[in-house]
């Protein structure tokens, strides 16, 4: 396969490796080197498995002391450092380079508070999402964003990659839901942002933080907000002729000022995947699923969901099940929550894309999707996050059959070119990493993306941390630095020009 | 002095340029209504963003709604109104507590100066609706960042780095916001006569119940008399809101006041009340009294800010009441205000940080009137400025 082009790897770095593997020995003594090949195998690739690469060293460290050594030592010595979580991204972020120490963050797994009375926890980056629910449930807390990788992913990842869930559109991503951070500079300095209080003194550096997939800092610490849990939930599973209507009825529903706490559509290909898969009762003679839960106080919910009957049965539903407890709930989600692996049972291999388009382009971009799936000759199943307009086309092939994998992948850039042509955007939450970083310009101008760099070079300005992500080309931070001033043309004229 | 008052983003980029290339600094003003606040901004020129105005983009169905800069806030929430929606972080209005009328404000503002209102804790502020941005930088050049999409982390998050900038880093020109339906109704819970700390108490239980408390602040006696025209004079008023639909509320006033009824006398704020009294919360009205006086707002971890500010009575005479379940606390002082000395206790009670946000020119040209940033942080964030706005020409000193 051809694969993204990486930084070049720097020779001097990787002829002083020996050293720089014993330096990292004295920094984090014990077990926390991995230097050995069939070792550091387990950690050549993250979720995005297409594409693997043996790092320079692995490097576990357990102090923020640490891992403060470890950036001061890489700076001072020009050595690039990729940090890693747990290794669930689905874009690459956690790609190592030949040349770069991996930084992995998984003996980072501690709660340092939890506090009821403001509703928050501190935990250390290597915590798992589900972890920091798991730590305040029988309180009757929980924490919101919840990634279909919640058992395996990190805290710090969804901070680095600023991820969502199914229930973002009423609760937010984790950029709503984080509330202070400890980070390491690549120079060795550790900073603070925010905390228990709100809002940001000076620059909302914690926003540009979260969700900068690990080019500007190393989180060490991270204080979330946590929410009550909420009284109760029922979920509605309603069947539609076509996506047309389906789509209708998600606005309708929003239209009535109703917010629930997840809405996920299907399309046929992947019902009858996760119906195969799971035998959750989906109806297998519709165009569209649509999954509606609300949650809240229980006179709420009894309140609000004859209406979201109503509204269905307006748009032409064809079937219209309300769960009676909360068994049949999680009946209803199964199939939703299988869909990938379900579909990874019809096919050998499948491409998992991340597009977000206004919900109001789903037909249209569904019907072109039919196309494109015509023209490359391979399946397409579609789930989407109904409520916020986040698609995730998953494309069936084969790597075994010659080309498939390009195929698909050619296949994977046009869909996101059609999701930035009806107005959306590139990557709703798994990230540009590596696998969407050459399809950057499609959304940004050069300025656009240079100014986004330049907030890389305020904080990594020799581009060390994480280099050959997000961005098709970084330039040198000295260079970024020109100013190529015009004087303006001619819209003020009276003002005194040269 | 030159003002500029471009009527385009072409015009707007143009301005910059030349100022860039003059290296003469402007002043960023959209109707200047919260003009004063920060340090008297040290330029010879202006941009007046006021012109640039009118909604883009609103489909009510997407919950997403695009404006120019300077468009009114008041002129979008009329809209909003229209389809029953809102922008669920209540931007407050600087207006009325700075001495100018209320109802001015543009969205550009509302963005620079991340604002938020006392729904803050269940529903963010500036910073958590923006969706992207058009803008120019001190570079001269016009980017964009973000979408107009709710779910999106294609590249970096520049329209939250922009949030709370003061226009010190680029000028907005065009900015898309989530929106999101209104709530149908609304009622508060009041407990009567309850001393900051069982207050505080009292917010933290309400807020961490299933009652869903969007909102929950806390007046002492000396504040009770100042909102719903003095229908509240007396003991101290500790609040309690619930938004949404009918039922809902009903049935989560219940669950509220099986809860707390203990804690002290109970009395109901029906919707006209409710909405009357949270609004004049959300601006700071209590405050609202035609001085110059010193007025702080100060952001802690919510349990700690009633214990800072009895720290803060032995020092200084302050009047104060409280928002975020106690975490946001707005003070009037009545003497010159000690910066370093109220900074230091908010560093001893756990940290957060406080804004001068109304005093006299004088005061403000002698305040730290933001939260200094000390050592590498301090560092980093002027590296951030140096990047978007090399020359300094964007509202130079007023962060400073």
């Amino acid at each position: 396969m051809s694969g993204p082009v990486m930084p070049a790897a720097d020779e001097a770095t990787l002829s002083r490796r020996a050293e720089i593997v014993a330096d990292m020995r004295v920094i984090v003594p014990g077990e926390g080197v991995v230097e050995a090949e069939h070792a550091m195998r387990a950690f050549e690739s993250d979720g995005l498995t297409a594409y693997r690469q043996l790092p320079l060293v692995v490097v576990l460290p357990e102090t923020t002391a640490q891992v403060s050594r470890i950036l001061k030592y890489c700076n001072e010595r020009n050595i690039r450092v990729v940090p890693r979580g747990s290794g669930t991204s689905l874009s690459g972020g956690a790609l190592p380079l030949a040349d770069a120490v991996l930084l992995v963050m998984s003996r980072f797994n501690r709660i340092l508070d939890i506090d009821f009375a403001n509703r928050t926890v501190t935990a250390q980056p290597g915590v798992t999402n589900l972890g920091i629910t798991k730590a305040v449930e029988e309180e009757g807390f929980y924490y919101a964003p919840d990634p279909s990788s919640q058992i395996a992913c990190s805290i710090g990842g969804n901070v680095a990659e600023n991820s969502g869930g199914v229930h973002c559109l009423k609760y937010g991503l984790t950029a709503n839901n984080v509330l202070g951070l400890e980070m390491v500079l690549i120079d060795g300095e550790v900073i603070r942002l925010g905390g228990k209080h709100l809002d940001a003194e000076g620059y909302d550096l914690l926003g540009l933080m979260t969700g900068s997939e690990g080019l500007l800092g190393v989180v060490t610490e991270v204080t979330v907000r946590i929410l009550q849990k909420p009284e109760a939930a029922r979920a509605m599973l309603v069947g539609f002729p076509s996506s047309e209507q389906a789509g209708q009825c998600v606005a309708d529903i929003i239209g009535a000022g109703i917010v629930p706490g997840g809405m996920e559509m299907m399309d046929r290909p992947a019902i009858h995947a996760a119906e195969a898969f799971v035998h959750a009762g989906y109806p297998l003679d519709v165009e569209a699923l649509l999954i509606v839960e609300l949650d809240g106080p229980v006179a709420e919910i009894d309140d609000l969901i004859g209406e979201v009957e109503r509204l269905a049965a307006q748009n032409g539903a064809t079937t219209s099940r309300i769960s009676t407890s909360d068994s049949e709930r999680a009946i209803f989600w199964a199939g939703r929550k299988a869909a990938f692996p379900a579909v990874g049972r019809i096919s050998p291999d499948y491409y998992c894309m991340d597009g977000t388009i206004p919900r109001k382009e789903l037909p249209t971009v569904l019907a072109r999707m039919r196309e494109l799936s015509e023209k490359y000759g391979l399946e397409v199943a579609n789930v989407f996050h109904a409520g916020d307009g986040n698609l995730h086309p998953l494309i069936l092939y084969d790597a075994n059959k010659p080309g498939e994998l390009d195929r698909a992948e050619a296949f994977g850039s046009d869909i996101l070119r059609l999701c930035v042509e009806v107005g959306g955007v590139l990557t709703g939450e798994h990230g540009v990493g590596v696998e969407k970083r050459d399809l950057m310009p499609e959304m940004f101008s050069d300025i656009d993306l240079n100014q986004q760099i330049r907030v890389k070079c305020a904080f990594d300005p020799e581009h060390l941390l994480n280099p050959g992500k997000v961005f098709p080309q970084l330039h040198r931070c000295a260079e970024m630095g020109r100013m190529h001033i015009s004087r303006g043309q001619v819209a003020f004229p009276d003002i005194p020009r040269f | 002095m030159t003002t500029f008052t471009p009527s385009s983003a072409a015009e707007t980029l143009d301005a910059l340029q030349w100022a860039v290339s003059e290296e003469a600094p402007l002043e960023i003003i959209g109707h200047g209504s919260k003009r004063g606040i920060g340090r008297p901004v040290q330029s010879e020129h202006a941009i007046d963003l006021s012109g640039l105005t009118g909604v883009t983009l609103y489909e009510p169905e997407e919950l997403v709604l695009s404006a120019r800069a300077g468009t009114p806030i008041a002129e979008i929430e009329a809209l909003l109104k229209e389809h029953r929606q809102e922008f669920a972080f209540e931007p407050m209005d600087y207006g009325p507590l700075l001495g100018s009328e209320p109802g001015r404000g543009t969205v550009g503002g509302a963005l620079a100066a991340n604002l938020s209102g006392p729904r803050r804790l269940k529903s963010g502020a500036a910073r958590d609706h923006i969706l992207g941005v058009h803008a120019v930088s001190g570079r001269g050049e016009a980017f964009k960042s973000g979408g107009r999409v709710v779910k999106n982390v294609t590249g970096y998050d520049l329209s939250k780095g922009l949030a709370g900038s003061w226009g010190t880093l680029a000028v907005v020109t065009d900015l898309t916001f989530k929106v999101l339906p209104a709530a149908e109704t609304e009622k508060s819970f009041v407990i009567r006569g309850l001393d900051d700390g069982p207050a505080a108490f009292a917010m933290a239980a309400g807020m961490g119940s299933s009652a869903e408390v969007s909102s929950a602040a806390h007046l002492p006696p000396s504040v009770t008399g100042r909102v719903l025209d003095g229908a509240l004079k007396g003991p101290a008023s500790t609040l309690l809101r619930l938004e949404g639909f009918g039922p809902s509320v009903e049935y989560r006033l219940k669950t509220l006041t099986g809860l707390l009824a203990a804690q002290g006398e109970i009395e109901v704020l029906e919707q006209a009340q409710s909405r009357q009294v949270w609004r004049e919360i959300r601006d700071c009205l209590p405050y609202a009294d035609g001085t110059s006086r010193p007025v702080w707002r100060i952001s802690m971890a919510p349990s700690q800010g009633w214990k800072m500010v009895a720290e803060l009575r032995l020092h200084a005479g302050a009047d104060v009441f409280y928002d975020w379940q106690g975490g946001l606390i707005w003070a009037r002082m009545e003497a010159e205000p000690d910066a370093e000395g109220l900074r230091a206790l908010i560093a001893h009670f756990g940290g957060g940080h406080a804004t001068l946000v109304r005093a006299s020119v004088p005061v403000r040209a002698a305040t730290q009137v933001f939260q200094p940033q000390a050592g590498a942080l301090g560092q980093l964030a002027g590296r951030l400025k140096d990047q978007f706005d090399p020359k300094g020409i964007l509202n130079p000193g007023r962060m400073g």
